[in-house]
């Protein structure tokens, strides 16, 4: 159903957001999945990308690596008022069943009146959470409470 | 499935307002579900929230049924409008029960003004309110507290910010459990929790969280009226808002503990957010005193809310807080789980309640309802949507029975926050309002079209049901003036 040009999309739920993020490779899902879900919060296309900060994070689940990946960059967002723009996973690695993600994101601080502030996010949720393969690559999904 | 006639197929009606999801409506539910609707209310009910009413049923020591009050929707893992209670030995403690906005909650300032006492002054009113109360996205205190600070805020709530001139001792006794809950355990609170808990101690937030200003349109029940201080005619506040990212940090970091604690202990989750573990683990009780510090955070948070709210309105009408009559009527939580003595099976037992968007609804006589108003019941507080009436009821006769003494905590949605910024313009709505006389001021022009009136179930239809059904009876109903959103 997706072609390769769609990035993610979003799905009906009456409380929250979710969503569905894909890509040819896992790292890309989970770097579209960031995109996916700062776009709830704030237009990222109006970001511009002066400050970048790397991110690595362990879990001991592909889809809790997910979770921790999001987390992280709401953890950022609020304590250091950081919107992102960009986001690359540069890898995700299995090693004696801990996973592990390296990534970065880049933005700048948040200004409120041009980055659109939208709803706020609280938090990532693993409700009817998923990371799968797919004949075109990898597809996640994930349910954010806003 | 897109009809309610098919949703009322999968339930049993067992009497008026009170269906069942019965246990054979899923494989491994432990008790039955009880969903308490009107006719017309479960028209709106979505399917997938029926399944999240059957996914708790299935969690261990579940007591009774897996219940949902009449503002049930769709929510993540439990649904919105749950209430579940766990046997405290036998039954787990679950965070995705409470959910991430640990005690979110409402309370109510009543005053001396009238309508039209204020009426004119509105717009300053609200203005000024915006000033004062910080809100939106990342909205900062006016008051950085330091790490010590932080932690007698976690283990004393209300307490400090009134012992730190944020507020009167009456305020304490006229608010859930004294604004506190006692047991809280600051060890197993990250570093990530506490970064975000020190800048936001009295601070709003933003989605649905707001400062509303009301007046009494109507009073149902004199007596309990004449209890809480309210007569028609007469202006109001109410404050929504709960433990901004500190509460959402420490839902996130433990929910990463209990899902591996399930696989330790055994317990098959229907889905990954319903992560438990045995109420007396370790884990289980880390999580609980980490709880307790977040509810207490936001107590503490709408206590200097009220606080600066109440030096506005004083200023406004060059008057002081005594004599306006600015009190506290009552603060409930409607997002935290509580050790409770409930009768079960005609035995009194302590039970772990979750109550994921239900207020406590404390009946007449119950030892936890203040002095002041236990000859009537407890204070329930049930907000409307933005531009909708809210409502004050008090604890029925039949709470305790029927529900571990809960009720419902709003409208409910039946929109999404996508879809109604699709159907609704901000600036719409906001003009909208404003020729209805409420006057409306926000951090961010979004927010209004998500939170719009068309996207919740009419609070008159909510509240109807557990008035009916006596879980809480009709008190008053406010009618909005103005408000502030983040």
């Amino acid at each position: 159903m997706q072609s390769t040009e769609v990035k993610y999309e979003y799905l009906e739920h009456t409380a929250d957001a979710k969503f569905r993020a894909y890509g040819k490779t896992k790292e890309d899902a989970f770097a579209n999945a960031a995109e996916a879900m700062f776009n709830v919060m704030i237009n990222t296309s109006k970001v511009d990308c002066k400050h970048r900060e790397d991110i690595i994070v362990n879990a001991p689940e592909i889809d809790e690596l997910l979770v921790e990946w999001l987390s992280e960059l709401l953890f950022l967002f609020e304590v250091d008022f950081l919107a992102f723009g960009e986001f690359k996973v540069e890898n995700i690695t299995e090693k004696d069943g801990e996973f592990e993600l390296s990534g970065h994101a880049c933005g700048e601080e948040i200004d409120l009146e041009r980055h659109e502030i939208d709803t706020e996010v609280k938090a990532v949720t693993y409700n009817d959470l998923r990371v799968e393969e797919t004949e075109n690559g990898s597809m996640v999904q994930v349910t954010v409470d806003t | 499935m897109e009809s309610g006639n098919k949703i009322t197929d999968l339930l049993t009606k067992i009497d008026d307002n009170i269906w069942e999801i019965p246990e054979d409506y899923s494989p491994g539910m432990n008790v039955p579900g009880r969903i308490y609707l009107s006719e017309k209310l479960i028209r709106d009910l979505e399917p997938e929230t029926l399944d999240q009413v059957a996914n708790v049923a299935k969690l261990p020591g579940i007591q009774k049924f897996s219940m949902a009050m009449p503002d049930a929707h769709l929510g993540y893992g439990f649904p919105i409008g749950g209430v579940a209670a766990f046997d405290e030995e036998e039954g787990v403690i679950s965070p995705g029960g409470v959910g991430f906005d640990i005690n979110c909650g409402v309370r109510l300032l009543r005053s001396n003004l009238t309508v039209d006492e204020v009426r004119p002054k509105m717009k300053e009113l609200t203005e000024r309110m915006f000033e004062a109360v910080p809100s939106g996205v990342g909205s900062k205190s006016r008051l950085r507290v330091t790490d010590s600070e932080l932690d007698d805020i976690f283990l004393h709530g209300s307490k400090w910010a009134v012992e730190n001139g944020y507020g009167e001792k009456t305020d304490l006794e006229h608010c859930e459990g004294g604004g506190c809950i006692e047991g809280g355990d600051i060890g197993h609170i990250s570093i990530k929790a506490r970064k975000r808990g020190r800048p936001q101690a009295g601070t709003l937030g933003s989605g649905n969280h707001f400062l509303e200003v009301q007046y009494v349109d109507k009073i149902y029940d004199q007596e309990a009226a004449d209890a809480f201080g309210l007569e028609e005619g007469q202006v109001s506040f109410m404050i929504h808002c709960g433990s901004r990212g500190t509460g959402h940090q420490i839902c996130t970091d433990h929910i990463k503990t209990m899902s591996q604690a399930s696989k330790k202990y055994g317990i098959q989750l229907p889905d990954k957010q319903l992560a438990c573990a045995p109420a007396q683990s370790e884990e289980a009780q880390n999580y609980f005193g980490s709880m307790i510090c977040a509810a207490n955070y936001a107590w503490n948070n709408r206590q200097m809310i009220t606080h600066w709210t109440r030096d506005v309105i004083a200023d406004t009408f060059r008057s002081d807080i005594d004599e306006l009559g600015l009190e506290l009527v009552y603060d409930v939580a409607h997002n935290v789980a509580k050790l409770e003595e409930h009768e079960v099976d005609g035995k009194k037992k302590n039970v772990y309640v979750h109550r994921k968007g239900a207020t406590r609804a404390f009946p007449r006589g119950h030892k936890e309802v203040p002095l002041k108003y236990r000859d009537v019941g407890q204070p329930v507080l049930i907000p409307g949507s933005m531009g909708t009436a809210s409502y004050v009821l008090h604890g029925g006769d039949r709470s305790m029975d029927i529900s571990f003494g809960s009720a419902c905590h709003g409208a409910g949605r039946v929109m999404s926050r996508s879809h109604a910024k699709k159907e609704f313009q901000g600036e719409d709505i906001k003009m909208q309002l404003e020729k209805r006389g409420i006057t409306v001021r926000s951090a961010h022009p979004a927010v209004i079209a998500e939170e719009a009136p068309g996207v919740y179930k009419s609070s008159s239809e909510v509240v109807n049901v557990v008035h009916e059904l006596d879980i809480a009876r009709k008190v008053a109903k406010m009618m909005p003036m103005g408000v502030i959103k983040g």
